[in-house]
């Protein structure tokens, strides 16, 4: 194999790895910092006891997106070195305020948010899980700008050393056309990815014992963030797709096995196996002129394909095609069981319908493979170019020999696989524990060879 | 006019000071975790630093981000030449990262996370001490790329970087855990504080004869006259340095040893920096030469200058909550 193939394997396998983490911090942050305020409003035990529950959760998803981004800022350098010469003088400084603003906010109090509770008090507490979850979301903010730049490539000048150099404005660059919408698009991507996990522990546990408050409570949480979230979301995921195809079409003809033009509307293509060889689609279950519709907004619409599209400027239609479909599959199953945790609610039987639990559960892991489908039919969608239309991935690598590149692919397979193998079985153990009236800090360790348990403080906290 | 250049060069320097003085004690701990004793020994030792690790750490990326953004060729250039010492060090880190939480999840498994705690500070400090001195001893670069192979890196002399690296991390760890514990624990970090010191002064000594030796540039800026007569300064004050740390050693002070292997390791970096400047890859490529346009950075400038105090600022509060020593009710 080529080096390049090894360095794209490389990138995707370490940066799909990273995603899962933060997709699912971010909005496990904002959850807890929901607790936290509800805990301190009300001063109900049950937000202190699921704000403990989940922190030492989220200790342990934390710890692994930290060590696992870090390889992130490293791979742009060895692996695509020229891409990073190039781009560097434009997308460098973005990630560099993504450092600044965001990375140190995030580590700066997380110390305080895990073992400080006592040190500090309940209210600067507080102002530390605001700012863990605030510098979560600048995090997306800044990468999100970075990625969709890379998109959709605008206010810049080309150099005579061939670099691409800031234009006059950097409004331009950070806001660039495909920014808004995939930052909305992402972040709500990442608050139902933790609702449904959080909803899969709440309904795991009700399935055990119905009159758990702790599992009742998070449930009922995660079933509005489902009813409520997912038609916003599937409404923002138009939008985003209509922004593609306005500035990506071809990633939309993959996204749609568009490989021929339509000059009177397009039909939608529900399955089908892409055939890139024979420039079709085989099998294809279609609806007529439905593409039209959903695109354009009108029956007999145009819409061209791939056929108008040179052969090497051509992303892989199949994996973006079959990615984009699990994408969309999984966001209608999502408002599916919201609108159902809406009957349950109205026939009041929210945390009795064991069917409904059930397939709560089942549902647990789905924001995170909606979210790495999603990734990949972006990204793969952007080929054969690392900035659209402008740098091609082939031109993009470092100057490494495959040898290089095989053995550290290998490594990071090899390290990944054993550790946040085991991270992920260390979180579903602590998951499978039911949340308890009186769940103990997070992570104990610290605080207790400090001689002094710090839970007296927080239960008295929790029933005042 | 000043040059932004000279600016963005010295914040990055900043940022690597920043690192080596926040990261180097935590993964000094990670080399000698494996001399303390399993149970509050280890546990005091891991708790000492479990609030401030992932912020210590950032400073890494602060410093490869830094580099990203204000100096892209040098970044394009410095990164696949160390392509193995830096894959090295991320899957290193990325062992001891995890073990600070995960080593707590299951009795059965500590075992296992201690050793990775400590194996992964190993690799991740020697694959940084490799790294310095495979750009000091020059790499290959033809036009704006790296032009060696991938086994470049590798010398006695870059080897010799990484043991004296171990070293000295381990010597800054032994410091902190000098300050921060009490009783045992305390008194064995001294004994190793007292012998590491010796370790790193020698190996400061022959890296040094070792880098006169690499280029004439580093012979010239070092012992030609009257140059010499300031660079001279440089080792006088370690030697100075060293005697003020070796008798707040004996003197039984807390704070203070550490605060003197931090000098001993600045002026490490002092002398790096006369050795190189004003090279961002020593030797080939100057700052000027790898510098992003100036809009690139006038617009960092704006965010450093708001952002760094304010950094700093927190992590000192940070470690301000955490201060005294682990296990005591000076603690809280």
């Amino acid at each position: 194999m080529d080096a390049i193939i090894l360095a794209r394997a490389q990138f995707a396998f370490t940066v799909s790895f990273h995603f899962l983490f933060p997709a699912f911090s971010i909005g496990l942050a904002s959850y807890l910092a929901v607790l936290e305020a509800l805990w301190l409003k009300t001063g109900k035990g049950v937000y202190a006891n699921l704000f403990r529950y989940w922190l030492k959760i989220f200790a342990v998803v934390f710890a692994m997106g930290v060590v696992s981004g870090i390889v992130m800022s490293y791979q742009f350098g060895t692996n695509w070195s020229v891409f990073s010469d190039k781009a560097g003088p434009v997308i460098g400084p973005l990630m560099a305020y993504e450092v600044l603003t965001a990375f140190f906010l995030e580590a700066g109090f997380l110390g305080v948010m895990l073992f400080g509770i006592n040190k500090v008090g309940r209210k600067l507490h507080f102002v530390a899980t605001l700012a863990v979850a605030l510098g979560t979301f600048i995090s997306a903010f800044w990468i999100l700008s970075v990625n969709s730049w890379m998109q959709t490539p605008v206010g810049y000048e080309v150099g005579a050393n061939g670099q691409f150099l800031p234009g006059p404005s950097w409004l331009t660059i950070i806001f660039n056309p495909s920014f808004p919408y995939r930052l909305f698009h992402t972040v709500l991507a990442a608050y139902l990815t933790t609702a449904f996990i959080v909803g899969a522990v709440g309904a795991w546990h009700l399935l055990k014992d119905r009159s758990n408050p702790g599992a009742r409570k998070m449930f009922s949480m995660a079933m509005w963030m489902a009813a409520i979230v997912a038609p916003i979301q599937i409404f923002a995921g138009d939008m985003h797709g209509l922004n593609t195809l306005e500035h990506q079409p071809v990633k939309v003809m993959a996204m749609e096995g568009h490989f021929q033009s339509h000059p009177n509307g397009a039909p939608l293509i529900l399955f089908g196996i892409p055939n890139s060889a024979e420039q079709r689609v085989d099998y294809a279950i279609e609806i007529p002129k439905a593409s039209s519709l959903i695109l354009k907004h009108e029956l007999d619409a145009p819409l061209k394909g791939l056929d108008t599209v040179p052969q090497a400027d051509r992303p892989p239609v199949g994996i973006v095609f079959w990615a984009f479909r699990v994408m969309v599959g999984i966001g209608f199953a999502m408002l599916g069981i919201g609108l159902l945790s809406l009957i349950a609610r109205w026939r009041k039987a929210l945390y009795d319908w064991p069917l409904l639990h059930r397939f709560a559960v089942l549902m647990g892991p789905s924001g995170l493979i909606a979210v790495l489908a999603g990734w990949i039919v972006t990204e793969v969608g952007r080929q054969p170019f690392t900035i659209y239309g402008l740098l091609r991935t082939a031109q993009s690598a470092s100057p490494l020999d495959a040898p290089a590149v095989a053995s550290s692919l290998l490594a990071f397979v090899i390290v990944y696989f054993t550790v946040f193998g085991m991270g992920i079985w260390y979180l579903l153990h602590l998951m499978k524990k039911p949340p308890e009236a009186h769940e103990t800090p997070p992570s104990d360790a610290p605080i207790r060879s400090a001689g002094i348990t710090p839970a007296p403080a927080i239960i008295e906290g929790a029933s005042a | 006019m000043i040059d932004l250049t000279v600016i963005w060069a010295c914040i990055i320097g900043f940022a690597i000071i920043a690192y080596v003085v926040m990261d180097g004690f935590d993964l000094g701990i990670g080399i000698l975790f494996p001399f303390f004793k399993v149970g509050q020994d280890r546990d005091t030792a891991m708790n000492s630093i479990a609030p401030v690790w992932d912020g210590n750490e950032t400073w890494l990326v602060m410093g490869v981000g830094g580099l990203f953004a204000a100096f892209p060729l040098a970044y394009a250039i410095i990164l696949p030449a160390l392509y193995a010492p830096m894959i090295a060090m991320l899957l290193g880190l990325v062992f001891r990262g995890v073990a600070f939480e995960f080593r707590w999840r299951d009795p059965a498994h500590r075992a296992f996370w201690d050793t990775a705690f400590t194996t992964g500070s190993v690799i991740a400090t020697f694959a940084q001490g490799i790294a310095l001195g495979a750009l000091l001893q020059g790499i290959t670069v033809e036009g704006r790329s790296y032009a060696g192979g991938w086994w470049e890196w590798l010398s006695p002399f870059s080897l010799l970087t990484g043991v004296g690296l171990l070293i000295g991390y381990a010597l800054l760890g032994a410091c902190w855990l000098n300050w921060k514990t009490e009783g045992g624990l305390q008194r064995q970090t001294v004994t190793y504080a007292g012998r590491l010191g010796i370790g790193l002064l020698i190996m400061i000594g022959v890296i040094s004869l070792a880098t006169l030796r690499l280029e004439t540039q580093y012979y010239q800026r070092w012992l030609s006259f009257p140059g010499v007569v300031a660079t001279a300064q440089v080792p006088l004050a370690t030697l100075i340095v060293t005697f003020l740390f070796y008798r707040s050693l004996r003197v039984k002070r807390d704070v203070q040893p550490f605060f003197w292997a931090l000098s001993l390791f600045g002026l490490c970096l002092v002398g790096l920096g006369v050795s190189i400047w004003p090279d961002v890859v020593p030797a080939r490529v100057t700052i000027w030469e790898a510098a992003a346009p100036v809009r690139s950075q006038l617009f960092m400038l704006v965010g450093a200058a708001i952002m760094v105090p304010m950094i700093l600022a927190y992590t000192a509060w940070s470690y301000w909550v955490f201060r005294g020593k682990v296990g005591t009710e000076g603690y809280h």
